[in-house]
């Protein structure tokens, strides 16, 4: 990593959702604040700033991490994936994407990116994922809207999903929406 | 109006989409992360960010604000400070006519940590938070008062001098004969609770852009505000415009609200004319620590309730003692939370005779607003409380004294000794499916099982009246009917739909509901697809605002829950309306009366003849392009706007009957918890709750409101709490304090439903979001009271609490568990500590060490510099973090008891813009006999400010880390460096000073964090 100076920004480098991207980061930018606002990737959300809420959780180099608790220089030459690159395509959405629209998983949606990203890690780790293992995983984030209870119902139908043809890594059925 | 006739256009049965659980238009955007937050829309290059300046006081005088050095840093665009708010707009009206002027800004005082005291407006946040630490100021403490009851004395601090004290409201009302029912009642059976402060933080904060235009004098500003919009006029009047030039516009996602992103108006103010003073846009996202210190937060309320109650339980009369404390402030559109439940403060109970005294007091706490429940957790905990005393006292079965005081199911319409007119109701119906589907017979055979075992298990029940679509004339009831008939009669709830037809048939529907994820969208897309025999995806529905150009009121908004009930019942009226048009047309041109056309799968034909039909998109073509063909009674049919609003919402009466509400829904709850007896932790075993919200319209999104509320109210019941310390320190300030429930605290409630349609609402719907943050909080507290055998059962019900209601000593540990750590003081962030080091050093050194500036500068972690003020006293510049709040600090630090080289004591005291601190150390040193040092030391130090609000659990790792590199540091500058010893807390040895500071400070933060293990 070259030499980071306090006033200066640098430029760092990195693969997002499969990409290669670059922006400019002063060395105290967070990565949420530089994912969101230099590369302009707003998917990933904010919502504490201090690492309980989990809204701002993305994988680098295929391990979670909270973009709120890491800076930007460190994702430099790395590979980071976002909510962005869930979807197997444009007009598609993968199979805990799909579930989490058929049980109503999410309301405002604001707190849903990160949990997508820990459940999706989990249930790529753990196909055969249980309830308590879900329970776990998704006991790291906070959300105001649902209760919790549908979004453990659309995790456990998605591993179910999963695990009867761990091929499917999306869901091309039945579509009513405007992706 | 005793008996109200059902609207005209009360939708037959017919099967449709609506009443089904569809997917949501909602949800593909937000899943695949292209959802369009305030924070994610663009703005253009000009815009500049803020950040706010808050105070660290609860109370205090301002003695010295100088902001030329923030306003020179580079970067930095303008800094707005009380003097430009005052010459450039006018103080917020207040809800009540109390002589207080409440300003956005802090003007000559502070009342409440987190006031806004300056803005900073910079390139970016992080240059505008950099300056916020160039700002001087100088305060002077005041003492302050934090409890509502204390507020009421004499002596107690006076936060606002034109109310002579601080009771800002007192009222009393009377309805039927309370005095002579309490006279022949048999008993008279009382109950005081306290209610605490909590509110439903959303996930996302507050957010705005604001724009000033000084060639239209005017401001644009996009937030994700909530409404109502009756605040637009608040802040208009604030920025001195009129209301057509102040243009507010909602962005299309908001991650959540629960009524908290109505309390944003005071910012908006505050930005605008940071934005005017800039001239250029400016954009301010609230950070997590403002929002949990000083966005808003719910009342808490201080409640006597009495009964008179005849021997078979029958309660014949009810009187109220609410004090509600609305915290420094009294913001628009409080006192409402007082009021919006007064046409049923008699909950589901048919009780003819009413006494209410309403108080409203200021205490040097964040300002009210709107929340999730608006005044129903309050009422409800009070009144369900009492009904469960009534049954303990006259050793009823609560469900019997239930049974026998709910209002009759012939009686509805329905109106209530202060107003209130209940729309529709089976309250029987209700209670008795609960108890026979939620296995009630089961729940008690379980717990007198658990407790033959030796176990504490409790039941509960809350039984509840959901208030939905709010008169807007409700809060008036606040004046008396003399100021009332000066100001004029406030009453109704305008609602507004608009649906427009383009030339290729495609239909847009308009509201102002502004969802803040409740799935707007796609119901009314049902709604409105029904009415014209199309499909819900060919709809497409804009729910955001925008005044400029929207149809709108000022009962705008998402509140009150007002959504299903008015605003989707508004769309349907105007589709209605649109299709009536339609069907003139097609009537012309198919030759058959309008009245035998129905509109289906995309045609309109005749009933009897489906042949005779035209597409539904070349009848819009011919709206379009052939308007000469449309009858001319018809008028254009293109767009259609319908304003709504319910007879039944009338203004006050002059005997001071409100009608607060038009919707009425029942939820009967049935809890049963388990307690441990060691811990004291609440475990909800099993919870039932029924609910008649009307006709549902979306099975799946009524589902997910209630389960929504639900989790509120487990977090509002058992762990969230927005703590003050006695001098009014705010102790909640970061998520690691303010406890949200996660998925592991919240079970899955079992939901039940009955329906009685509203006749009150175009589609029978009535709200639903709201009712479990009323009934969930007391049917725990129920629940738990019945389990332990006690009556003062204080939320949040945390394990500490519970465990001394049980009056019973504590069992001990298990063996190998370490001892628990004795009891701080008071407050909760005071700071304590005893340990000890080792050095090489002899004991001469090390004390020539301490006592000298330079080394101390050269050693005590993050100083920047040191002064010497006189042979013993010491002024010092420190940087220091404590868990994310980093901030410089200056110590000012006296010796006293000097015995060299044995002994010192040290006083400290310091500040700085993150927060304030004072206390006390010992230290003393001992030769070795390897001629060596041993230091022993001990401090206690109080603090305050954003330190104690974030960092409570971090402290105490923070205290050992800085002083394990003190010794560190000491030892290598004294020679021979540091042998052994360690920091100890109460018994936990932490040996920061051996061990590196990994193991301590970040441990514990990435344990915190369940990142570390
Ligand atoms: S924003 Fe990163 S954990 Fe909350
Ligand atoms: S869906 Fe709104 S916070 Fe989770």
């Amino acid at each position: 990593m070259p030499r980071l100076s306090a006033d200066r920004r640098t430029e760092v480098r990195f693969t997002l959702n499969g990409r290669p991207v670059a922006g400019l980061a002063e060395p105290r930018l967070l990565l949420s604040d530089f994912l969101r606002h230099v590369v302009g990737a707003t998917g990933t959300h904010v919502g504490c700033e201090h690492g309980v809420c989990g809204a701002c959780t993305v994988r680098i180099d295929g391990g979670l991490a909270r973009s709120c608790l890491t800076l930007a220089v460190q994702v430099e030459g790395c590979t980071v994936e976002t909510v962005e690159g869930l979807a197997p395509g444009p007009a598609r959405l993968s199979v805990l994407q799909e579930a989490f629209r058929r049980h109503h998983a999410l309301q405002c949606g604001f707190c849903t990116a990160g949990i997508l990203m820990s459940l999706d890690t989990l249930l790529r780790d753990e196909p055969a994922a249980d309830k308590a293992r879900i329970e776990e995983v998704l006991g790291g984030h906070l959300c105001r809207c649902t209760g919790y209870g549908p979004i453990v119902s659309a995790a456990l139908d998605a591993a179910e999903r999963l695990s009867e043809d761990p091929g499917a890594g999306d869901a091309p059925e039945e579509r009513d929406g405007d992706v | 109006m005793s008996a109200a006739e059902p609207a005209p256009s009360q939708t037959s049965a017919k099967p449709g989409h609506l009443g089904r659980s569809l997917p949501r238009f909602e949800d593909a955007a937000l899943l695949t992360g292209r959802g369009r937050f305030l924070d994610d829309l663009p703005v253009g290059p000009a815009t500049l960010q803020a950040a706010i300046l808050r105070s660290p006081h609860a109370h205090a005088r301002i003695v010295k604000l100088d902001v030329s050095a923030a306003r020179a840093l580079p970067g930095v665009a303008a800094v707005l400070t009380s003097a430009e708010v005052q010459a450039l707009s006018a103080p917020l009206v207040v809800g009540v006519k109390a002589p207080m002027t409440c300003w956005p800004i802090a003007t000559d005082r502070v009342r409440y940590v987190g006031e806004p005291v300056a803005v900073v407006v910079a390139a970016d946040r992080y240059l505008a938070e950099d300056a916020l630490e160039a700002i001087a100021i100088d305060y002077a403490p005041l003492p302050a008062v934090v409890d509502p009851e204390r507020a009421l004395a004499a002596e107690a601090p006076v936060l606002h001098e034109g109310l002579g004290g601080n009771l800002a409201s007192d009222r009393s009302f009377r309805y039927g004969d309370p005095e002579a029912a309490f006279e022949t009642a048999a008993h008279r059976i009382g109950i005081t609770v306290r209610y605490p402060r909590n509110a439903v933080t959303p996930i996302e904060t507050y957010g705005m852009v604001c724009e000033w235009d000084p060639g239209e004098d005017g401001y644009e500003v996009t937030a994700n505000f909530q409404g109502p919009f009756s605040i637009h006029a608040v802040i208009a009047r604030s920025l001195k415009v009129p209301g057509n030039r102040l243009r507010l516009k909602t962005p299309r996602d908001s991650g959540g609200s629960f009524g908290v992103k109505q309390g944003m108006f005071p910012v908006i103010v505050l930005m605008a004319l940071a934005a005017r003073l800039a001239g250029r846009p400016v954009k301010w996202i609230e950070d997590r620590l403002e929002h949990l210190t000083a966005s808003v937060s719910a009342t808490n309320r201080v409640v006597t309730l009495a009964a008179a109650v005849e021997a078979d339980g029958k309660i014949t009369a009810l009187d109220w003692d609410q004090l509600e404390d609305v915290g420094a402030h009294l913001r628009a559109p409080e006192p409402a939370t007082l009021y919006r439940m007064h046409g049923n403060l008699t909950g589901a109970y048919d009780i003819r005779n009413l006494a209410v005294r309403n108080r409203v007091v200021v205490t040097n706490k964040t300002p009210t607003g709107l929340n999730r429940g608006f005044g129903g957790p309050q009422v409800y905990f009070a009144l369900e409380r009492l009904v469960q005393k009534i049954a303990v006292t006259l050793g009823l079965d609560p469900v019997a004294v239930i049974r026998r005081n709910l209002i009759p199911a012939g009686a509805f319409p329905y109106r209530t000794a202060s107003g209130g007119l209940y729309d529709s109701g089976d309250y029987q119906k209700a209670l008795e499916t609960a108890l026979r589907d939620g296995g009630h017979a089961a729940l008690v055979e379980k717990r007198d099982r658990v407790r033959a075992a030796g176990g504490l298990y409790g039941i509960g029940f809350a039984t509840v009246v959901e208030p939905s679509v709010s008169n807007m004339g409700y809060v008036s009831t606040v004046m008396t009917a003399a100021e009332r008939a000066k100001a004029g009669p406030k009453n109704g709830a305008q609602a507004t739909a608009t649906v427009a037809l383009d030339p290729v048939g495609g239909v847009s529907v308009h509201v102002a509901s502004v969802p803040q994820g409740q799935g707007h969208r796609t119901v009314l897309a049902q709604t409105v697809a029904d009415s014209l025999g199309l499909e819900p995806a060919q709809i497409r529905v804009v729910a955001e605002l925008d005044t400029a150009r929207d149809a709108w009121s000022i009962a705008s908004g998402n509140y009150a829950s007002r959504f299903a009930a008015a605003v989707a019942g508004t769309a349907h009226l105007a589709a209605e309306q649109l299709k009536a048009k339609l069907a003139r047309l097609a009537a012309a041109q198919l030759n058959v009366p309008a009245e035998a056309l129905v509109f289906e799968g995309g045609r309109v034909c005749a009933a009897d003849t489906p042949d005779n039909a035209i597409p539904f998109a070349r009848l819009a073509a011919t709206a379009h392009w052939a308007p000469g063909t449309i009858p001319e009674a018809a008028g254009q049919a293109l767009r259609e706007t319908v304003y709504w609003t319910p007879p039944q919402l009338t203004a006050p009466t002059p005997d001071d009957q409100v009608n607060s509400s038009l919707c009425h829904g029942f939820i009967l709850d049935i809890c049963g918890v388990a307690v441990e007896r060691a811990s004291g932790r609440v475990v909800i075993d099993r919870y039932v709750t029924m609910h008649d919200c009307g006709r549902v319209l979306h099975p799946g999104m009524v589902e997910g409101q209630i389960v929504g509320g639900f989790a509120n109210a487990v977090g509002a019941a058992l762990y969230e709490e927005y703590a003050y310390g006695p001098d009014g320190a705010f102790l909640a300030g970061s998520f690691a304090d303010y406890l949200v429930p996660t998925v592991a605290e919240v079970p899955r409630p079992e939901i039940l439903h009955v329906e009685t349609p509203s006749p009150f609402t175009p589609l029978g719907a009535k709200g639903v979001g709201e009712g479990n943050c009323m009934s969930t909080p007391v049917a725990i507290a129920n629940a738990v009271a019945d389990a332990l055998g006690v009556e003062d059962v204080i939320l949040p019900l945390t394990p500490a609490r519970v465990r001394a209601l049980l009056d019973e000593p504590e069992p001990p540990a298990p063996a190998g568990t370490a001892p628990a750590a004795p009891p701080k003081r008071a407050g909760g962030r005071a700071l304590a500590g005893t340990g000890s080091a080792g050095f090489a050093a002899p004991p001469q050194r090390i004390w020539d060490t301490l006592l000298d500036p330079a080394t101390l500068e050269a050693i005590v972690p993050g100083c920047h510099k040191v002064e010497k003020l006189s042979e013993t006293r010491f002024l010092a510049e420190v940087t220091l973090g404590v868990g994310p709040v980093k901030g410089r600090y200056s110590v000012e630090v006296a010796l006293s008891d000097l015995v060299e080289p044995a002994s010192v004591t040290l006083t400290a005291s310091a500040s700085g813009a993150l927060g304030t601190g004072a206390g006390q150390g010992h230290v003393r040193l001992a030769a070795t006999p390897e001629g060596g040092t041993r230091l022993d030391y001990d401090y206690e130090a109080d603090v305050g400010g954003k330190v104690a609000a974030v960092g409570g659990r971090l402290l105490d790792g923070a205290a050992r880390l800085v002083i394990g590199q003190f010794f560190a540091a000491l030892g290598r500058q004294a020679g021979g460096g540091t042998k052994g010893g360690g920091a100890t807390d109460g018994g936990a040895t932490d040996g920061a000073g051996a061990a590196g500071p990994w193991t301590g400070l970040l441990g514990r933060l990435l344990r915190l964090l369940g990142i570390g293990s």
